[in-house]
């Protein structure tokens, strides 16, 4: 049983591998060539694909091992449902690869999925056994649908992304250069994220602290990374151990703001560092990757990956999630936190349809939105499972 | 109204842009345009038409897009309001909303609670945004629909050289359509399933016309489905009841009217067990702490077959045993009962011993049924118990000196015992409550003794009747069949024409322009027929 946990754990590592390397051949791909010939597909971009496929077949492995250990399809706690999300992303590059033949895309996707492995495995990794209100086969066709729809749409993002890292003039400084370098920190904060979690996770730092939560009672919480700030009226029970600046106002959860700090300001380590080495905005470090693209194929292809993404995550999120909702919960819709912010990602994405179809709303006005989009999603994702506590809470 | 006639001889309604049937520019304003705005193929919308009324100006601001979208954005933006801190649904139910926000948030939970955000989606405001979006769709639809209809339907194959020119692809060049190379182009867009359509030296290929419906089809699914969502308002479409029911109680169902009636045989919570369960879920369960695995109410269904007969005692026919769980809901008839909550351990029988306090001698056993005691038992040998007093839910003594109960649940018993013996034949006055015992009267030499308690678990099930839910599914199916027909397909149409020693040729298509090039590019590649080109940007 546990060797089938182990190997299950093996394949992500592989698949992991697998993405990295497969970025670099979709470097080489993209390189600009000498002749100035028209940007196709060539025998580094056809390396490049091959191994993200195996990548990918390894991550199937991983899910379906790991589906085999538990009994249950792997997507129901966040480390679970992370990863998954990170191969629906990969899954839908593949697809829209296909039909595109564009290894530029495989040079930002393939990234973005290994930073959100990565994010995925700072969480518990242990395999939990299904509260009640999740033990349905819903639980697999509502979870696995909104994932691939998110996938999907994440690839609009990752063109979005590369039409504004073409398009933004990086001579000068403006609105446009500082939205796109806060996207690019972000990306550097959760590497932050992780950095951080790991370090302390090694060096095994714990402090625990009493304190008063929102009940008015006194409970106890263990920080595993220092606490710059601490729970409401905290007191440190650890001895030599990193007492906290401030303390928090009881309704918020000191733990997570905590981390979310150290990762920011990690980030902005990292951050700052790139900026000092290379003296250029990162917009500006990324742009000679882009310099063959072709910015109206770009625009299509973010616009078709909503397209194609927006049925599935319909289905998924609000149809599958409502008849689910309506067998385990009573009523198809409760306004809960989680359901409010679906509802809100299928909003956007709807007026983004309108945009287009209606206003005109093409080029680098689409390609903020699909990034608007991505951030909701995400949103969702990480900051409404953490900090929203709902009936949808994981953690 | 005035109709407009074309030149070609067609008679447009009024308002057409362009010709339903050539294509020729029917306003200056279109012949101006460097390209076609194809949107709506240039026909006659209503809102582009009338503006006097007030009807006109309701129509017209319903049926713009740019309305649509503000609706849209401002739904989005205030749901996400409703996000920061819980809903008053969310909310400890032994509070009261006034103050729960201002104690536990400060400020902003003042302000959150004033402005009226603790209860968002049922604001007035926030229906009406919703209600909104509905005028909006109905209108907006039947505003294009129609008309595009008309100018899909009525399109020729022949279109006039000014609307082929204004299309985004587009190209001409001297010469003349070979009828060999002509053929070899069909042959490929047959193959590529373009429906062909053929006039003296004109062709129009054009496939995936009916993805145009998919956005009306979509919005009819939204309509209908607000429809649903509505109706559940209305009397006897929607039941939402609750039903705490004790082990072995026997109770009717509320919302059935009487015809149902459940009994709870046994309410469980089973945790996973380490030991037992799976060895995966070791590391987990270790690190969390006790998971619940089931929550189960085993109950007996049934029907009263005496309904129907006023004044008569039901007769309770079995209809069927059931196990009902979180998401294993009992269905019957239109009803279906959801495992929602529970009590663990409510109080149902207490068993006290009436003892000599000097001797420790116990005179006899009472079993006082919580919710049903007996005024007297009698113990035999001239030994009695008298209950002169039954406090359920006891609640220290009142003002007036009389022992005081809370609510009618027994959560904290209390009794006034007249204890009778041989000795005191008129009896001792005791008062007996838990960990608690008061001589009101005076001192006694019998004492009520607790000897112990039985629980019993309650089950709080969900009756639910839904009639709407099927128009929901029938809205949200249509919903879904719309959109993918809209976003799968795309509406693609090729002209191939000869005017005048010139072969034009233009293309057009409502999305994705570089996978119709390259479409059209495989199709007319080797031939004589000249490539169109894009022109625009
Ligand atoms: C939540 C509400 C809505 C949803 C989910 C929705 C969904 C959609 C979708 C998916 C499309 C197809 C877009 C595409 O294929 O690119 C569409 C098109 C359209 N929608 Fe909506 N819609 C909504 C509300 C509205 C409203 C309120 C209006 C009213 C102004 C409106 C007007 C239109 C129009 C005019 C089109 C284009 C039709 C065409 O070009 O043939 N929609 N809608």
């Amino acid at each position: 049983m546990s060797d089938l946990v182990q190997w299950s754990g093996n394949l992500l590592y592989a698949s992991f591998i697998m993405y990295l390397v497969a970025t670099f051949f979709f470097g080489g791909a993209i390189r600009p060539k000498k002749n100035g010939e028209k940007q196709e597909e060539n025998r580094w971009g056809k390396l490049g694909i091959t191994v993200a496929i195996i990548g990918f077949i390894s991550q199937l492995g991983y899910f379906f091992t790991r589906w085999a250990a538990s009994g249950h399809a792997p997507v129901s706690n966040l480390f679970e449902f992370i990863t998954f999300f990170s191969m629906m992303l990969v899954g839908a590059f593949i697809i829209i690869y296909f039909m595109y033949r564009l290894p530029v895309l495989g040079v930002f996707a393939l990234p973005v999925a290994l930073v959100i492995i990565a994010y995925a495995s700072m969480f518990p990794r242990d395999i939990s056994p299904l509260i009640p209100a999740l033990q349905s086969q819903w639980l697999h066709i509502h979870v696995t649908t909104v994932a691939a729809g998110e996938g999907i749409l994440a690839i609009s993002f990752i063109a979005g992304l590369v039409y504004l890292i073409k398009t933004i003039d990086q001579s000068k400084r403006n609105k446009q250069t500082f939205w796109l370098e806060m996207i690019m920190y972000s990306l550097v904060a959760v590497i932050g994220f992780v950095a951080v979690t790991t370090t302390f996770t090694l060096s095994g730092y714990e402090a625990q602290f009493e304190y008063v939560n929102k009940d008015g009672n006194v409970a106890k919480e263990t920080f595993t990374i220092p606490a710059i700030v601490g729970p409401n009226e905290s007191k440190l029970l650890t001895d030599g151990k990193f007492e906290p600046i401030v303390d928090m106002p009881a309704f918020i959860n000191a733990k997570k703001l905590n981390t979310t700090l150290w990762s920011l300001a990690a980030g902005a380590v990292l951050y700052g560092l790139l900026r000092l080495l290379t003296r250029k905005r990162m917009g500006a470090l990324v742009q000679p990757l882009v310099k063959n693209v072709n910015t109206d194929l770009m625009d299509e292809v973010s616009y078709r990956s909503i397209l194609i993404g927006f049925p599935v995550f319909t289905l998924g999120g609000l149809i599958f999630a409502m008849i689910w909702a309506q067998i385990a919960w009573t009523r198809f819709w409760g306004w809960d936190p989680k359901e409010v912010w679906a509802l809100i990602t299928w909003l956007f994405y709807a007026a983004f349809l309108h945009l287009r179809l209606s206003k005109g709303w093409h080029g680098e006005k689409s390609a903020w939105l699909a990034v608007i989009g991505f951030v909701i999603i995400m949103f969702n994702l990480v900051a409404v499972n953490l900090v929203i506590a709902g009936l949808h809470s994981y953690a | 109204m005035g109709k407009v006639k074309c030149e070609c001889g067609h008679v447009n309604p009024h308002g057409t842009i362009l010709c339903e049937s050539c294509g020729r520019a029917l306003t200056e304003e279109a012949q101006r345009e460097k390209l076609h705005d194809m949107r709506y193929e240039g026909s006659a919308r209503r809102s582009q038409t009338y503006n006097k009324t007030i009807i006109d100006k309701v129509w017209n601001f319903f049926s713009s897009v740019k309305v649509g979208i503000w609706l849209i954005v401002l739904t989005l933006i205030a749901s996400s309001i409703g996000t920061i801190f819980p809903q008053k649904l969310f909310i400890p139910n032994n509070v009261s909303p006034e103050t729960y926000y201002e104690d536990t948030y400060g400020v902003a939970g003042k302000i959150y609670y004033t402005l009226g955000f603790y209860d968002l989606y049922n604001s007035i405001w926030f229906i009406g945004l919703i209600a909104a979006i509905g005028v909006s769709l109905v209108i907006c639809s039947l505003d294009r629909v129609i008309p595009l209809y008309r100018a899909l339907k009525n399109q020729r194959v022949a279109r006039h050289s000014s609307f082929m020119k204004k299309q985004r692809l587009f190209t001409s060049k001297e010469g003349t359509l070979q009828s060999g190379e002509l053929d070899k182009v069909k042959e490929k867009l047959k193959s590529k399933r373009y429906h062909i359509r053929e006039e003296e030296g004109s062709l129009l290929a054009e496939k995936g016309r009916f993805s145009r419906w998919g956005p009306y089809i979509n919005h009819i699914g939204l309509i209908i489905f607000l429809i649903g969502a509505m109706l559940r308002s209305t009397e006897g479409m929607y039941t939402d009841a609750m039903l705490w029911i004790r082990e072995g109680e026997t109770l009717e169902i509320p919302g059935t009217q009487g015809e149902y009636y459940l009994k709870n045989e046994k309410f469980t919570i089973e945790n996973y067990d380490e030991k037992k369960d799976p060895e995966v879920f070791k590391e987990a369960l270790k690190r969390t702490g006790g998971v619940v695995k089931n929550y189960q109410t085993d109950a007996v269904l049934y029907r009263d077959e005496n309904r129907d007969l006023p004044g008569a005692k039901p007769k309770l026919v079995k209809v069927k045993d059931a196990e009902i769980r979180v998401n294993e809901p009992l269905k019957f008839d239109k009803f279906a009962l959801y495992q929602d909550s529970y009590s663990k351990d409510e109080m149902k029988a207490m068993e006290f011993a009436l003892a000599d306090k000097a001797t420790q001698k116990e005179a006899g056993r009472v079993k006082i049924d919580l919710f049903n005691p007996k005024d007297t038992y009698d113990l035999g040998k001239g030994y009695k118990v008298e209950i002169i007093g039954y406090y359920p839910d006891y609640d220290g003594i009142g003002s007036d000196g009389e022992p005081k109960t809370k609510s009618p649940l027994p959560n904290n018993p209390a009794f006034l015992f007249k204890m009778i013996s041989p000795e005191h034949p008129k009896g001792e006055i005791s008062f007996t409550a838990i960990r608690q015992t008061l001589e009101p009267v005076g001192k006694t030499d019998y004492k009520m003794e607790f000897r112990g308690i039985e629980t019993r678990n309650i089950s709080a099930l969900t009756v639910r009747k839904d009639l709407t839910l099927w128009i929901l599914g029938l809205g949200g199916a249509i919903f879904m069949i719309g959109v993918i027909q809209g976003a799968y397909w795309n509406h693609r149409r090729l002209w191939i024409r000869e005017i005048n020693g010139e072969i034009y040729v233009a293309a057009h298509t409502n999305k994705n322009w570089h996978g119709l090039k390259r479409e059209i590019n495989s199709v007319i590649e080797g031939t004589s027929v000249p490539i169109p080109e894009d022109q625009q940007g």
